[in-house]
């Protein structure tokens, strides 16, 4: 018997509810106390295709998917086709034979466990939707692993209206009841709720946690086109306007996204966009306007695999070279990178503070596999990262000693913000070249010395910087081998840890959060006392080695790059490091 | 109360003598005055060409942004802040090539801002080529065979946009184009002001004898602003007549009237420290 260690695959057609049914099972493994994760694998499609959702659920801590499934919930014949050999020894498979006809030749294994329910039949009779299909099958599969259905049932209750709530738990109860008659004691792995089930923990994607940073930051206006996979944000964003005294207004294109965000922080407002790649490509001339503009602005670039469309709906990070240096000519810009759900949300209120405090565009850079998935995690601590606007002028009046510039001079090269109509100041900010009151010029001494109060910006967020957590380091002081990434690989990183160090390895790891400016003496000090590095990241180029040798003069050993679109497993990882050594 | 004299920047203007430019933005400084709309409330935006110096030329708050997107950025510092007057400007190429994606989407939103287009028919500050309004036929260095296809109708396309307040303009008409701009800025909801104007430099066929002959004032004629068919038919009038005035103007609700949540409470007066998001986070476990 496997207690509490199972990895649930779910999958079907699109339009089937695959998500909604992974993410259900997972949130009522996470109820019962026990550490969860899910991820979704979709196609550009809305109808048809082949969907899947994995949802894991563990007694330890856990950061990724797994390597294998332990149970297929095949909604269509497809998906046990596609992943029957991705399922251990002995894994079960949920379907409906009376839908689904399986010839031995198709299957070719004979360990697999069988679990055929009568789907459809069941939803029929219940006079319910197709979809609620999914519904017994989750039913059955609580069944399977002696799981508690009265957990299932009460994330139901939550997740639907009421009168559907009741139905699709009706339809949970018979799938359950059908398979405990026909499948008692059959299936090896067992789920257990453990000591700490009803302690209240979130799950949520990385969409939602930056949501929640931003409105945390007191993000007030949100204005995107949509584009996978940040679309989800404005979901999310979308009904909270009213309750929140906010506008989310989707707009007619990225262009119009950038400007108005702009135009919104210019009037005095924190105003936030995000896109993916293609959608940043348009953004770009804004992000310089705002650039040399000095105004705040927030972006989230959610990155997939490009160039071009690319696979709109899975996973890369091709673009960090492009986020540090989208748009013409040179001007200070943030770059932070979250690798985990709470780093999505810490790491969105900083990026709002820098903005604004900085007067400079700050860029998140996520990508579909951290935006998409969902993790757990514990109440954000909303206190943890504050606000701070910089020196932004409130009042209704501006009351200086002399005339209101815009773009002042000053020793930080921060100059005071004020908004447009306060009293007594003329706000005048220009994309051209310009004075200190905002007026184009072409002076040679004028524009070096503008150029040169943008870059003492820089300098001085890089002091600012010296107190934030921009790197994160895990493991052992000393180990064999050192691990070096950013972003979403954070999670297959730390599971391949787990199964290095079950093998007698000292690994340990350097996770970098902020890539520009780039924490180079963090990485240098690491890689300096390290025995043998290696850098992790899902591209061709491994861009994170090329800013490390840029910024450290210094070279990674190895690099292990993935571009297929889809994340690291742990094993894959694991088995990928352990060939450098 | 404002005065042409606190409008004056310490800016030497470098357009052309001559340019049409000089009435738009005289007119605008007059509307100003006769409206009496302080410096401080007034937020100039402005693209790129010759009439995006505008900002450096009027003494209020400003945004010179990039070429084509005057819109969302207007659009973005109204929604903002919806108590500051917002004006922008731009050029032909910069709203009717560049930026014309916008243009639709601003007019149907009817958002509360006026929107002032330098229609000289022809690229000034890139010295002389095409735009979407030059004529067919119109030969420069970019179609010295004559540009193909007719020319773009902004004035129709406002109206089938949806446009509450259409109107057109002409810069040697200083009088009446002031009359026009303070109309605009009145009307509450998107306040399209499309001006014909000569460039004296490189537009060899519109020039001020050309628009001299031809203009005439469409409320002289006893033209219906409420009809909205009358008024695309006259959007259609270009030859040897061209109508400037109010082709169509109606009230209806501003983009702003669909939140009336935010009415009287603008963005920028909010507090940003204090948003509790504890029930947001509830509805996650």
């Amino acid at each position: 018997m496997i207690l509490n260690k199972i990895s649930v695959m779910i999958g079907g057609e699109a339009g089937a509810g695959i998500t909604r049914s992974g993410f259900l099972f997972a949130k009522a493994c996470l109820r019962g106390g026990l550490h969860v994760f899910g991820t979704n694998d979709y196609q550009s499609l809305i109808r048809g295709g082949h969907n899947f959702y994995v949802a894991r659920a563990d007694a330890e801590e856990i950061y990724s998917q797994a390597d294998t499934i332990d149970l297929l919930l095949a909604l269509n014949k497809e998906t046990i086709l596609l992943h029957k050999n991705g399922l251990v020894p002995s894994g079960g498979i949920v379907y409906d034979a009376e839908e689904i006809t399986l010839g031995d030749d198709e299957l070719n294994r004979d360990d697999l466990k069988l679990y055929s329910v009568p789907l459809k039949r069941i939803v029929k009779e219940l006079k319910g939707e197709l979809i609620m299909r999914n519904t017994v099958a989750l039913g059955a599969t609580v069944a399977l692993v002696y799981y508690d259905l009265e957990i299932l049932s009460g994330v139901i209750r939550d997740a639907f209206k009421p009168k559907v709530a009741e139905l699709n738990v009706e339809a949970a109860k018979i799938g359950y009841d059908y398979a405990r008659k026909h499948f008692a004691e059959d299936f090896e792995y067992r789920l257990q709720k453990t000591s700490s089930a009803g302690k209240r923990k979130m799950f949520l994607t990385g969409n939602e946690a930056v949501g929640l940073g931003a409105m945390r930051a007191g993000c007030k206006f949100y204005a995107a086109y949509p584009m996978t996979p940040a679309t989800p944000l404005l979901h999310f964003m979308a009904p909270l306007d009213r309750e929140y005294d906010m506008i989310v207004i989707q707009t007619e294109s990225e262009i119009a996204a950038i400007n108005m965000v702009a135009g919104a922080f210019f009037a005095g407002a924190r105003a936030m966009t995000a896109t993916s790649g293609g959608g940043f490509c348009l953004m770009s001339e804004g992000l310089g306007m705002t650039g040399m503009t000095e105004t705040p602005a927030v972006i989230m670039l959610a990155q997939r695999p490009g160039p071009s469309t690319g696979l709109p709906t899975y996973s890369g990070q091709g673009d960090l070279r492009f986020a540090i240096h989208a748009s013409q000519g040179e001007f200070p810009r943030v770059v932070i990178a979250p690798g985990d759900i709470e780093e999505c949300f810490y790491k969105t209120m900083e990026a709002f503070n820098l903005a604004e405090k900085f007067q400079i565009p700050a860029i998140i850079i996520t990508d579909k596999y951290l935006v998409e998935s969902h993790g757990a995690a514990e109440f954000f601590d909303q206190n943890r990262v504050g606000i701070d606007r910089g020196l932004l002028l409130t009042e209704d009046h501006y009351i200086g000693k002399e005339e209101y510039k815009r773009h002042r001079f000053t020793e930080n090269g921060v100059s005071p913000r004020a908004m447009p109509g306060m009293r007594g100041a003329i706000v005048r900010t220009n994309a051209d070249e310009h004075d200190e009151r905002g007026y184009t010029t072409d002076d040679p001494e004028l524009t070096t010395k503008m150029v040169d109060k943008r870059f003492r910006k820089l300098d001085t967020l890089v002091k600012e910087l010296e107190n934030y957590e921009t790197t994160k380091f895990y493991g052992p002081a000393e180990a064999d081998v050192t691990i070096l990434g950013w972003g979403s690989t954070k999670g297959p990183i730390r599971e391949a840890m787990k199964l290095l160090s079950n093998e007698g390895l000292k690994v340990n790891y350097l996770h970098a959060i902020y890539l520009n400016p780039f924490p180079a003496a963090k990485v240098q000090e690491i890689l300096r006392s390290a025995t043998k590095t290696v850098v992790v990241e899902c591209n061709k180029t491994s861009q994170l080695s090329s800013l490390i040798r840029e910024h450290c003069l210094m070279t990674a050993d190895h690099n292990i790059l993935k571009y297929s679109g889809r994340p690291f497993s742990p094993r894959e990882l694991s088995k990928k490091i352990k060939r450098v050594l | 109360m404002v005065t042409l004299e606190d409008l004056k920047t310490p800016i030497k203007n470098t357009w052309c003598p001559g340019c049409g430019n000089f009435g738009i933005l005289m007119g605008f400084k007059g509307a100003l005055v006769r409206l009496g709309i302080e410096r401080d409330q007034v937020v100039l935006v402005s693209g790129i060409g010759c009439h995006g110096k505008m900002v450096n030329y009027v003494n209020v708050n400003g945004f010179h942004g990039i070429h084509g997107r005057v819109l969302p950025l207007a659009t973005g510092i109204k929604l903002a802040n919806p108590t500051l007057t917002v004006v922008g400007f731009a050029g032909d190429a910069d709203c009717y090539d560049e930026g014309w994606g916008h243009f639709s989407h601003a007019v149907r939103r009817n958002i509360d801002i006026t929107f002032i287009v330098h229609n000289n028919m022809v690229l000034g500050l890139t010295t002389g080529q095409t735009t979407a309004t030059s004529q067919k036929g119109f030969k420069t260095k970019s179609t010295p065979f004559g540009s193909i296809p007719p020319a773009l109708n902004p004035i129709a396309h406002a109206l089938v946009s949806n446009g509450t307040f259409v109107a057109r303009g002409y810069s040697g008409d200083m009088r009446h184009l002031t009359s026009l701009i303070v109309e605009a800025i009145k009307h509450r909801g998107f306040a399209f002001l499309d001006v014909l104007q000569p460039c004296v430099t490189f537009n060899y066929l519109n020039t001020y004898d050309w628009f001299k002959d031809r203009v005439y004032k469409l409320e002289e004629e006893d033209h219906d602003t409420t009809d909205s068919g009358k008024a695309l038919e006259k959007a259609f009038e270009w030859g040897d007549r061209i109508p400037i005035g109010v082709f169509y103007q109606e009230e209806r609700p501003i983009y702003l009237d669909g939140l009336p949540h935010l009415a009287g409470r603008p963005l920028v007066r909010q507090k940003v420290e204090d948003v509790d998001i504890t029930a947001l986070m509830e509805d996650f476990t």
